[in-house]
C-alpha cells in the first residue's frame, strides 16, 4: 500500500532498493510504527536511508506524500498538552484545507522562510508562535513534515521550523556520490617498496624453508617487513572561473583524492587558468598564501606523481605570451607554456584531467590551448574511466615525450 | 518480538529519542546499527550504554588501517602449530586448539546475547565491509580447517560506527540500519556536559560553551572541537581555577581545544586581523602554559 511512497523517494533521488523495502515493511509487519506517523518516520529513515547526505531528501519526500495525513495521536503527549494549553482547540476547518490544497511545494518553502525568520526573533519566548502557527493555514500544511519531528526532540516545540530548518541541508553533497569509483580507480595507483622502515610482521617463506633446512629441519621463521605504497601526489587543481560548471565532478575527484590514504604524501595547489610562477594553497587563489612553483620543481621529487586538473581552456596569450596572466595585478616574465613544460621536464610521470568530455574537445573555444598543452601532457578527461587511463599512464613512464 | 528489551538509554549517556528509536529498530529487525557523526559525538559510548542499560557484556573491535576481515572471525595459528610439532611433545592433531575466534567470531559463540561493536569500520581498507556481508546477514560463517560452522546462539546487536573517512559500498549500507548523530545542540550539550561534571559552577559553564560554539562557528576550521573536546577543557578550566571572566578575552588553554597549528593560527587571525604576525601576550602565553 505504500508503494507508490518507494516510487516517490526514488523520484526524490533516493537509491532505495527492494532489499531495504522489504525490510520496511517486515517492521511494519512486527507492528514497530505503531500508529503514529512520527515513529513511522523514524522507522523509514532508519531502514531507508543509508547516509546523511540523503537525510535532506527524504525529509522532502516524506513531507510531500504524507502532507495531507492527519495524525493527531501521533503526538507526544506533552506537546499535546501544550498545544492545548495554548488554545483551547487546535480544529482544522474545511476552509484550512481549501488554502492548504492551493499551496504548493514552491510556494510552501517560501513560506517556511518566512516563518522562520520570524521564529528567530521570538525565539525565547518562542511557545505562542508555535501555537498562532498550528492554526494558520501555513502552520497546518507545514505541520506534518514538522509534526514527524516533534515528536523527537522537546527542543524543537514549532512543527514549522523543523520542516523549514532542514537540518541536514549541508549534508546534502552530491559531491560524495560517486566518489568511491574515483577512489576506486586511484586505488591502482600504487608503487610498492618494502625498502620503507617498519616492523617485520611478514613471514618471508623462501627464507624461513631456507633457514629451517640450515637447521637440519628445526623450524626457523624468518619475518619481513611488509611492502608499502611509496607513491606521492601532486594534485594542480584549475579554480578558474571557467571551471564553475565542473565544480561538482572536481570535488569528486578532490574528495576522492584526499580520502585515499594510501598514497605516501599528498600536495594540493591551486591555479587559475594556467600555471605561473605561483602555485596558491586554496581556491581563492589570493597572493599570500602561495608557493614559488620554482621552490616545487626543485624541492619535490620527480617520482611525484602529478595530476594537474583544469579544462585547458583560455586565451592563447595566456598560455604563449609573457604577462599573458589573467590576473591584473600579477606579472609573467615567462610564458604559461614554458612552465608547463618545465613541470613536465621535471616530472616525468604528470598528466592532465580535463572535465570537458573528449569529443568535445576540438570543438570549444578552447581548442587552441587544449592542442597545444595536450602535446606537452598527455590528457585524459576527467570520467572513471579517464581516470583509469591517467592512472595507468601515471604508472609507467608515458609515451608523449617532451617537447 | 515483543519480549525483546527495549533501549532506553542508561544514565551516564544523553541519548537523543531519535538515535533511541534507531537503537531499538536495528535490534527488533536483528540487523546491524551504523552510526556516523562527527568524532566525539559519542558513537562508540553509545554502544557501552546498549551493553549497560540491557545488561549485555560488550565486545569491541576496534578497526585498524591494517585490519582485514578474517581477523575478526577466526585466526588460524598455524605458526604455533608447526613449532608445536617440532619434538612431538604436543599433540598437534586437534587443529581446533589452534584456531582462535576473533571478535565476532565470539560474539556469534557467546551463550548469552551479547553487543558487538565494531569501531570506526572506515578505517580499514575499502573492500572490508564487503567481505563482511555474508556473516553479518547470516551471522555465521565456515571455518574449512575444522569443518565446523560457528553459528550465532543469540544474535549479537552490532553497532558499526564510522568517521566517514571512506565511503562505504552499497551493499553493505543495505543491510544496515542507519544513523546520523548530529552534533548536539547547546541544550543537550549541557545535558551531556552535566552528566559529565555535575558541579562545575554554572557561570563558567556559560561562558565556557558560548566560546566553544564560536570557535566552532570560525569558517575554515580543519578540525573542529568535540564535545569531548569541551568536557576536557572544562576540566582544564577548573583545575587550573580560571575564573569565568577570563574565559572569553583570554581563551585559556586553547590547546585542549584545537590540535592543529593552523587551527590555532587562524582563531587568532580571526580575533586579531590577518595582518597581526604575533598574538598578543596573554594569549600566547596561556598557549604556553598549557604546552608546558
Amino acid at each position: 500500500m505504500f508503494t507508490k511512497f518507494f516510487y516517490e523517494l526514488k523520484n526524490y533521488g533516493l537509491p532505495v532498493s527492494m532489499n531495504e523495502w522489504d525490510g520496511l515493511l517486515d517492521a511494519l509487519e512486527l507492528g514497530m510504527a505503531g500508529s503514529s506517523l512520527t515513529t513511522f518516520y523514524y522507522l523509514c529513515r532508519a531502514i531507508l536511508v543509508k547516509s546523511e547526505a540523503h537525510y535532506d531528501r527524504f525529509d522532502l519526500a516524506f513531507a510531500s506524500f504524507f502532507k495531507g495525513v492527519e495524525t493527531p495521536e501521533g503526538l507526544p503527549e506533552k506537546i499535546w498538552n501544550w498545544l492545548d494549553k495554548e488554545l483551547p482547540k487546535v480544529e482544522i476547518t474545511d476552509e484550512m484545507r481549501r488554502n492548504h490544497k492551493k499551496i504548493d511545494l514552491e510556494e510552501m518553502k517560501k513560506m517556511l522562510a518566512e516563518r522562520l525568520a520570524e521564529q528567530t526573533e521570538e525565539h525565547h519566548g518562542g511557545n505562542r508562535w508555535v501555537g498562532t502557527g498550528g492554526t494558520s493555514p501555513f502552520g497546518h500544511s507545514g505541520y506534518h513534515p514538522e509534526g514527524i519531528r516533534i515528536g523527537g526532540e522537546s527542543r524543537n516545540l514549532s512543527a514549522v521550523k523543523v520542516a523549514g530548518e532542514r537540518r541536514f541541508q549541508e549534508f546534502r553533497t552530491d559531491e560524495t556520490l560517486g566518489t568511491r569509483q574515483f577512489q576506486l580507480a586511484l586505488r591502482k595507483l600504487r608503487q610498492f617498496t618494502s625498502r620503507a622502515d617498519g616492523a617485520k610482521t611478514e613471514l618471508d617463506l623462501d627464507a624461513t624453508i631456507d633457514k629451517t633446512c640450515d637447521n637440519a629441519g628445526r623450524l626457523e621463521l624468518v619475518w619481513d617487513r611488509p611492502r608499502q605504497n611509496n607513491i606521492k601526489v601532486l594534485l594542480l587543481m584549475d579554480s578558474g572561473g571557467s571551471m564553475t560548471p565542473y565544480s561538482r565532478l572536481c570535488n569528486q575527484l578532490f574528495t576522492a583524492v584526499h580520502k585515499s590514504n594510501h598514497f605516501k604524501d599528498l600536495k594540493v595547489f591551486y591555479f587559475h587558468n594556467c600555471i605561473y610562477d605561483w602555485l596558491f594553497h586554496d581556491s581563492h587563489c589570493h597572493l599570500p598564501n602561495y608557493t614559488d612553483t620554482e621552490h616545487i620543481l626543485r624541492t619535490l621529487d620527480p617520482d611525484y606523481r602529478v595530476i594537474i586538473v583544469g579544462d585547458a581552456s583560455m586565451s592563447p596569450f595566456e598560455l604563449m605570451r609573457q604577462g599573458g596572466i589573467i590576473d591584473w595585478d600579477l606579472h609573467n616574465d615567462k610564458p604559461g607554456i614554458d612552465w608547463l613544460r618545465r613541470i613536465r621536464q621535471r616530472f616525468e610521470y604528470s598528466v592532465w584531467l580535463n572535465p570537458i568530455r573528449k569529443e568535445h574537445w576540438e570543438w570549444t573555444d578552447g581548442f587552441f590551448t587544449i592542442s597545444r598543452i595536450a602535446e606537452i601532457f598527455p590528457m585524459e578527461e576527467l570520467t572513471v574511466d579517464g581516470l583509469d587511463t591517467a592512472v595507468k599512464k601515471l604508472r609507467s613512464r608515458s609515451a608523449t615525450g617532451v617537447i | 518480538m515483543s519480549k525483546t528489551a527495549r533501549y532506553k538509554g542508561s544514565s551516564d549517556y544523553i541519548v537523543s529519542d531519535e538515535l533511541m528509536n534507531s537503537v531499538n529498530i536495528a535490534m527488533i529487525l536483528q540487523k546491524p546499527l551504523l552510526i556516523k557523526g562527527e568524532p566525539g559525538t559519542g558513537k562508540t559510548m553509545l554502544a557501552q550504554s546498549i551493553a549497560d542499560s540491557l545488561d549485555m557484556d560488550l565486545l569491541i573491535w576496534n578497526i585498524k588501517s591494517t585490519t582485514e576481515a578474517q581477523e575478526g572471525l577466526y585466526v588460524y595459528d598455524t605458526v604455533q602449530r608447526l613449532y608445536d610439532s617440532q619434538f612431538g611433545d604436543h599433540d598437534v592433531a586437534d587443529i581446533g586448539k589452534y584456531i582462535k575466534l576473533g571478535k565476532l567470531g565470539e560474539s556469534f559463540a557467546s551463550d548469552k546475547k551479547v553487543v558487538l561493536l565494531i569501531d570506526e569500520i572506515d578505517k580499514a581498507d575499502m573492500e572490508f565491509p564487503n567481505d563482511l556481508l555474508w556473516e553479518l546477514d547470516q551471522m555465521s560463517f565456515y571455518i574449512p580447517e575444522t569443518k565446523e560452522t560457528i553459528e550465532a546462539k543469540e544474535r549479537p546487536v552490532v553497532i558499526i560506527t564510522s568517521n566517514a573517512e571512506k565511503e562505504l559500498p552499497d551493499a553493505f549500507l543495505r543491510r544496515c540500519i542507519f544513523h546520523f548523530i548530529s552534533f548536539p545542540e547547546p541544550d543537550t550539550m549541557r545535558q551531556i556536559v552535566k552528566v559529565h561534571h555535575p558541579d562545575v559552577e554554572r557561570k563558567l559553564l556559560e561562558q565556557a560553551m558560548e566560546t566553544f560554539y564560536s570557535v566552532r562557528n570560525i569558517p575554515n576550521m580543519q578540525k573542529l572541537p568535540s564535545t569531548s573536546e569541551l568536557i576536557d577543557w572544562l576540566q582544564a578550566l577548573v583545575v587550573g581555577g580560571i575564573s569565568p571572566n577570563k574565559i572569553k578575552q583570554e581563551l585559556p588553554f586553547l590547546g585542549v581545544l584545537l590540535k592543529k597549528n593552523e587551527d590555532l593560527d587562524n582563531l587568532l587571525n580571526q580575533l586579531y586581523g590577518r595582518n597581526q604576525q604575533r598574538a598578543p601576550g596573554n594569549i600566547t602565553g596561556s598557549l604556553n602554559r598549557f604546552r608546558l
